[in-house]
Formats: C-alpha cells, sequence, structure tokens
C-alpha cells in the first residue's frame, strides 16, 4: 500500500496548509514545520497509520522526510 | 511529613537581549522571540562561578526562613554547567555558607535536576531535618553564540535558586512525587567538552509526551485532574513547550507560571528560580494544589504534588505549620 498520501495528509493538517515537500525534503531543515510542529505530526502518524511509536523511536532523524517516514511505517509493518 | 518551607534566587546584573544576540547568531530580534518566547535573558560576569550565583541564591532563602546554614541536615546542589565535574559545586558552596561538615551533595542533571533534588529532599527531610535545595546555572559559558550554534544559544540564560524543605513547617506541603529516567536519550541532550549539545526536535518530541504524561500519573494516584489544579510550575524551557503541556493537560495557559521571558532557560535553576518568584507575586493566594515538573539531561523527568499548608490543614485535619 502507497503509504505517502496518509504521510501527506498527516503533514498537511499538522502543518495546517497545503504543503507539497519533495519525498527526500527535510521537513524542519526547510522550515516547513518546526520543532515544535513534531509531537502533533508523530501523534498525526499514529493515529492515521494505526501504529503506537514507542519512545526509544522518539527522534526527530527518524520523521524529518516523507521518504524516512514512508521506510520507518514499512520497517514497523505498516 | 515535608514542607516547602522558603524560597530564594540569584540572576547576574548584565542583561542580554535578543537584539544583542541576533547579529552574533544571524537572526532577528523577532525571529528569537517567536521560536523561544524568550525577551531577554542574563549572564554571569566573566569572575563569577556557579558557587557564586549559588550562595548568594542560598543566603536569600535561609535569610527568608530564618534560619542559619548550621541548621541544615543536608544540602543538595544541582547544576549541569559547573566549571568542573569533581568535586562538583555543592562542597564549595557548604564551606562558603558556613555549614562544617553537613553532607552537600551533587545532582549533575542540567534541567531536571532541582526537580530531583526536591523529590529527594521530600523524602530524606523527615529523617535528616531541613534540607536546602539549590540549582546553580551558568550556560551562557556552554554555548556557542553563532550561526551554527544559534538554536541553543538564543535559549540559554544563567542564575541561580534554592528551597528550603523542612520536616515541620511551610507553606507548602510535598505530598507526592515521581521520577524516571531513559538513558535511551542520553545523547539527545549533554554537556560535553565543556558546550552543551541538543538534538532540539527530538527532545522537544519527548518532553511533549512525557512532562504531560507523569503530571497525569501523580494527579491521578492522588485523585486529582489536571483541571483541579490552579498552579503549574514547570522546568521554564521554552515558551512553546511550555504553551504545548498544557493544551495537552487541557488547562489555560495562564496556570502554567512563566519567567521565561525575562530569564530564558537556566537549566536546572529555572524551577527554583520560577517557584521563588511566582511565590513573590501570589504571597498567601495559593489557590489549590501545586503541580512541579521537569525534563532534562539523561533524560531525566518527573512531577511532583504540593498542597498549600492551609489546604493541608483541612484535607488531614493537622496543622501544617
Amino acid at each position: 500500500m502507497d503509504k505517502k498520501p496518509g504521510i501527506l495528509k498527516v503533514l498537511q493538517a499538522t502543518a495546517g496548509k497545503p504543503i507539497t515537500p519533495q519525498d527526500d525534503e527535510s521537513l524542519f531543515g526547510s522550515g516547513l514545520l518546526d520543532s515544535f510542529a513534531l509531537p502533533d505530526f508523530v501523534s498525526g502518524l499514529e493515529a492515521e497509520f494505526g501504529v503506537s511509536i514507542p519512545d526509544s523511536d522518539l527522534s526527530a532523524r527518524k520523521f524529518d522526510t516523507i521518504d524516512k517516514v514512508d521506510s520507518y511505517l514499512e520497517a514497523r509493518g505498516k | 511529613m515535608a514542607f516547602l518551607r522558603a524560597t530564594g534566587s540569584y540572576v547576574p546584573e548584565r542583561v542580554v537581549t535578543n537584539a544583542d544576540l541576533a547579529t552574533l547568531v544571524g537572526e532577528t530580534a523577532e525571529w528569537i522571540e517567536q521560536v523561544s518566547g524568550i525577551s531577554e535573558r542574563r549572564y554571569a560576569a566573566p569572575d563569577q562561578t556557579v558557587a557564586d550565583l549559588a550562595v548568594l541564591a542560598a543566603e536569600r532563602c535561609l535569610q527568608s526562613a530564618g534560619i542559619a546554614a548550621t541548621e541544615l541536615g543536608m544540602l543538595l546542589v544541582s547544576s549541569g554547567s559547573p566549571e568542573r565535574y569533581c568535586p562538583g559545586p555543592a562542597s564549595a558552596i557548604a564551606a562558603r555558607l558556613g555549614m562544617g561538615t553537613t553532607p552537600a551533595l551533587d545532582i549533575p542533571v542540567g534541567s531536571a535536576g532541582s526537580l530531583i533534588g526536591l523529590a529527594l529532599a521530600m523524602r530524606l527531610a523527615p529523617t535528616t531535618g531541613q534540607m536546602l535545595v539549590v540549582g546553580t546555572e551558568i550556560m551562557s559559558r556552554r554555548i556557542d553564540a553563532t550561526a551554527e550554534g544559534r538554536n541553543t544559544a538564543i535559549l540559554f540564560g544563567d542564575g541561580a535558586g534554592a528551597a528550603l524543605v523542612s520536616p515541620n513547617a511551610g507553606f507548602l506541603r510535598l505530598v507526592d512525587a515521581e521520577l524516571f529516567t531513559d538513558g535511551s536519550g542520553s545523547e539527545m541532550l549533554r554537556v560535553e567538552d565543556g558546550r552543551l549539545h541538543m538534538d532540539g526536535g527530538s527532545v522537544i518530541l519527548r518532553a511533549s509526551r512525557k512532562l504531560p504524561a507523569c503530571i497525569l500519573e501523580v494527579l491521578q494516584r492522588n485523585a486529582l485532574t489536571p483541571a483541579d489544579v490552579p498552579h503549574y510550575l514547570l522546568h521554564q524551557a521554552n515558551l512553546n513547550l511550555l504553551t504545548k503541556v498544557a493544551a495537552t493537560l487541557k488547562v489555560p495557559a495562564e496556570r502554567v507560571f512563566t519567567n521565561i521571558q525575562k530569564y530564558g532557560n537556566t537549566s536546572s535553576a529555572s524551577l527554583l528560580l520560577a517557584l521563588d518568584e511566582w511565590r513573590s507575586g501570589v504571597g498567601q493566594r495559593i489557590e489549590g494544589p501545586v503541580l512541579f515538573s521537569a525534563f532534562g539531561t539523561g533524560l531525566n523527568w518527573g512531577a511532583m504534588l504540593a498542597f498549600p499548608a492551609d489546604l493541608t490543614s483541612e484535607l488531614t485535619g493537622s496543622a501544617a505549620g
């Protein structure tokens, strides 16, 4: 299943605007999201994909691009 | 039982505004305020040490309580930014306060160290007697005030706070506390080679989950909800984080005391600095339970619950002193 539409949906809901970053574009380095939006982004991913992200995975690097989020969810079997 | 009996604080005279920092870090003063909520912070003079700041805060606290340092049963000092790590500043501070051979211990935990000190004092005071908890930091020497280090440079300031925990009298009764450590995140926030290293996004991600969770845990086991607590005293990490914690707990942001606007993030000093200013502001108008919480290096975090002395009397039927 292609997860990128779901990731983009969560991302846009978090940002509150219809941003469409490149799959490998840094969401935080580019300023599309600030650090304080990250918790909402991760919570949104948990709800959208029905996954509980453990403390040990709560690292900003894992969620910095759409590609990284996609790989992470893939590794979690989603 | 254990009570908060008195508080004290000290901040250095030098005020550093966002405009002062803006050029150094390659940003505007407005941007600094927007991302941090901080307007200014204090920097220690070149010849000041963390012990100097601590002694001034401690003396104010002891003077407020009307007791001598010789009456203390123990001193606990938190600092993540001491000039040297071993021995830490506690023994030097104890000597300068005139504590003789009374035990003085260091808690080298940035940001959360004062909460750890208060929680330990709560448990030890009934057998140890009066315990002085001090948080003291000179973070301005641990930052990199350049464009590369801007994310930490804009946040931190210097200062010290102190609180006296007594076994028999005070304005707040310390009721319950819970502390946590998760070393899997120890690399995210650390002072190493004299510099602060912070993976800001990851720290915010962890803190924004752990702070509300531990607050809820302590409240729930005391049959309280966040709405029952009119006063939240949190480590002053970042105004946006404090606002986020309030939103998660579904309490008005005004219930979370803030003075980060004036002092920035003073790491482990911030909770006690906030406590001292909050108490000065509320005077005798403490309207209900007080909830303390902090998150810091280690990673360490936790929460502590206190009742005003008159509320304690009402709930327990005993004189709180």
